[in-house]
């Protein structure tokens, strides 16, 4: 499904990423953890389209095609969707409107007919509840507002409104209390499927205890330093990332 | 060249005004000597420093005296807000026109007349207050408008009595105030404990070029509260000047909202004064301009007593090589503790000719009080468009969508649904092709 060959990136001439290699297949979740500053962040965003990264090496191969040459809109349309960490206020837009039109401009690239409000709004009765989000949150302006945790839960709606095909979950759990924390990863499990994939990157493994990884890399100065199971990650839990690194340098 | 509107008062005192009360007359003669006295500003003086009022000035607008009776109601449906019941005073081309409106069954305590109708039923209202808040000392426009009173609206509503529909008071323009000049005077008096939502809309039904000079006092009693919103809506040839100026008791609220995207050159004036402990105003504003437009605001709140707030959104939208100006003054008195203040200007720039020049200014006497202003400039959020287009929304949609958003942020402060919503329809049009 995603093929990341050699990987490098730069923003405002500096490199954060040194050549990155990861390959993931549908049905899969990843989890790419690191220490601040290491580029997991930069990844994520990279992948989703951010203009402010410049790509001076490496290709990037989503289901056959290219991903570095499409537009941001153009890859959401083929399912990426980047569940942000620093969620973006955008006062003014209701958030049902937003839902709306982000919803139709998905099924219009995918040849699918747009929804009328009336029919949108039943499948948002549906898709609240799996976040356990208020109606009201439907008419504020989007993430205008919103506590942390509102705004991490209103990702995760948007995320299972748009249904991608490949979901990039940037620290999504930093900023959460428990209960948020489990919703937002009930969220998530419920969208697992076999034609899906996941790619979680954080800092702690606390999140990992609720989205269970096939895989896990630990990404350290802009470069992948190790990858693993599941248990790689309750190794980092108990001994930290200074190990690895040490180990990377040597 | 104030000459011509000299040569003109001559024949309007004698005929066309004659008929007024004789406060009004002595009123307009002293008004009129002012004008004579302060001529038109240059951008010399402070408060025109970014607006040159040379194409008014220079521009020959003869008095528009004759009835204008061309304006039919369909012109004005547009701008109506839909089939509402609202009291509605249209004046077309500068004369009130009795057909175009609707002002029967008013509750009790509720009077709105024509200037005219206003001499004979309202003599003692006019007498205390016509020419007491819009004082015309410093100010040229003021003046000139005094000096021509003529037509325009009176509203007074009894000491605590609700108004439970707004008053819509229509200037509409067509191709009969061609090169003409239409001052329009109107008078707001709450009395005490009042509430009334008030409309003005400045509308051109053509591209004519005419000259608009309307100035608009209030009296707000004790504890009343008044909801003022002012669409300038005139032809994009046009030359627009309005003043509202309001005088604010203790405990009395003020929302004004202006909304202005029309004419060639606009200059809106928005002024209270809180006279009275505990009360506070609210100044919000929308302009949008584009192509060569030149679209002024000057606020001015003056906090004289303690325990008062005040609040300011304006913003605006410019494209085109238009060219915006915000100049608002929050003035707090020596006595005016506990004053709470602040102070927003935000200005989208579309294009590389569009400018704005904006200029918070707080002037505070007082030691024991909390205000704040500031000021932005911007293009659109490259982060909020990465964000939407990482929805898949096209870049187009997200330009369109984020343009309407920053505008729909203060239209949202307008309370009265039917005037909110056409703004927002109008806005969304304007910003948004699909």
């Amino acid at each position: 499904m995603l093929e990341i060959l050699g990987l490098r990136a730069t923003v405002s001439d500096k490199e954060i990423l040194k050549g990155i290699d990861l390959a993931v297949k549908p049905g899969e979740v990843h989890a790419v953890m690191g220490p601040n500053g290491s580029g997991k962040s930069t990844l994520a965003q990279v992948l989703a389209g951010h203009p402010a990264y410049v790509i001076t090496a490496g290709t990037v191969t989503y289901e056959g095609q290219d991903l570095l040459a499409m537009d941001p809109e153009i890859r959401a349309q083929n399912g990426i969707f980047l569940a942000f960490q620093y969620p973006v206020e955008i006062p003014g837009v209701s958030n049902a409107y937003f839902l709306r039109a982000a919803y139709n401009e998905i099924r219009k690239a995918r040849g699918e007919e747009e929804v009328d409000p009336m029919s949108f709004a039943d499948l948002m009765d549906e898709k609240m509840k799996l976040v356990e989000m208020d109606e009201s949150m439907l008419t504020r302006s989007v993430n205008t507002g919103f506590s942390g945790g509102e705004k991490k839960r209103n990702e995760i709606l948007q995320m299972a409104v748009l249904e991608p095909k490949l979901a990039i979950l940037d620290e999504t759990d930093s900023g959460l209390d428990i209960d948020a924390l489990r919703i937002v990863a009930n969220g998530v499990n419920s969208l697992r499927s076999p034609e899906k994939a996941t790619i979680v990157v954080t800092h702690y493994q606390r999140l990992l205890d609720y989205i269970v990884p096939d895989y896990v890399h630990v990404l350290a100065g802009g470069r992948i330093v190790r990858s693993g199971g599941k248990e790689l990650a309750v190794e980092l839990e108990s001994r930290g990332y200074d190990w690895l690194l040490e180990e990377a340098v040597a | 060249m104030i000459e011509p509107y000299l040569d003109s008062f001559e024949a309007f005192s004698a005929n066309g005004g004659a008929s007024a009360p004789s406060s009004v007359r002595s009123l307009r003669l002293s008004a009129i000597t002012r004008f004579e006295t302060l001529g038109f500003p240059t951008t010399r003086n402070e408060d025109w420093h970014f607006t040159s009022v040379a194409p008014i000035a220079e521009g020959r607008f003869a008095p528009l005296v004759h009835a204008g009776g061309r304006v039919a109601p369909a012109q004005l449906v547009p701008f109506r807000f839909g089939d509402t019941d609202w009291t509605t005073l249209v004046f077309a081309n500068g004369r009130f026109d009795a057909a175009l409106s609707d002002a029967s069954s008013l509750p009790a305590g509720v009077r709105v007349f024509p200037l005219a109708r206003a001499y004979v039923e309202l003599p003692q209202l006019i007498e205390r207050h016509l020419g007491t808040i819009a004082t015309f000392d410093a100010h040229t426009f003021t003046a000139l408008n005094t000096a021509f009173i003529s037509d325009g609206a009176v509203v007074h509503i009894a000491s605590g009595v609700e108004l439970p529909r707004p008053i819509h008071l229509i200037f509409a323009s067509d191709d009969a105030a061609k090169d003409g000049v239409a001052q329009p005077r109107n008078l707001i008096v709450l009395d005490a404990n009042a509430k009334a939502t008030v409309i003005e809309s400045y509308v051109g039904l053509d591209d004519g070029r005419y000259f608009t000079n309307a100035v608009t006092e209030a009296s707000l009693g004790d504890g009343a509260t008044l909801t003022h919103l002012k669409l300038q809506r005139e032809s994009l040839r046009a030359y627009h000047v309005g003043t509202l100026d309001v005088r604010q008791g203790r405990d009395s609220h003020l929302f004004s909202f202006s909304f202005a995207s029309g004419a060639s050159l606009s200059r809106t004036n928005i002024y209270t004064e809180l006279r009275g402990t505990g009360g506070g105003a609210t100044l919000n504003g929308l302009y949008l301009g584009g192509d060569q437009q030149h679209i002024d605001h000057q606020t001015r709140i003056e906090h004289v007593e303690p325990n008062c707030y005040s609040r300011e959104l304006y913003k605006g939208i410019l494209d085109g090589a238009s060219h915006g100006v915000f100049n608002g003054k929050v003035y707090v008195h020596p006595e005016a503790q506990k004053t709470d203040g602040k102070q927003t200007n935000n200005t989208l720039l579309l294009s590389e000719k569009a400018q704005i020049d904006t200029k918070p200014q707080l002037e505070i006497f007082a030691d024991d009080v909390k205000c704040t202003h500031g000021a932005t400039v911007g293009r659109l959020d490259d982060t909020s468009l990465f964000y939407m287009k990482s929805r898949g929304i096209n870049a187009r949609s997200a330009r369109e969508l984020l343009t309407y958003a920053f505008a729909a942020d203060v239209l949202e402060t307008i309370e009265l649904a039917e005037v909110r919503e056409g703004l927002e329809a109008v806005t969304l049009r304007r910003y948004a092709s699909a």
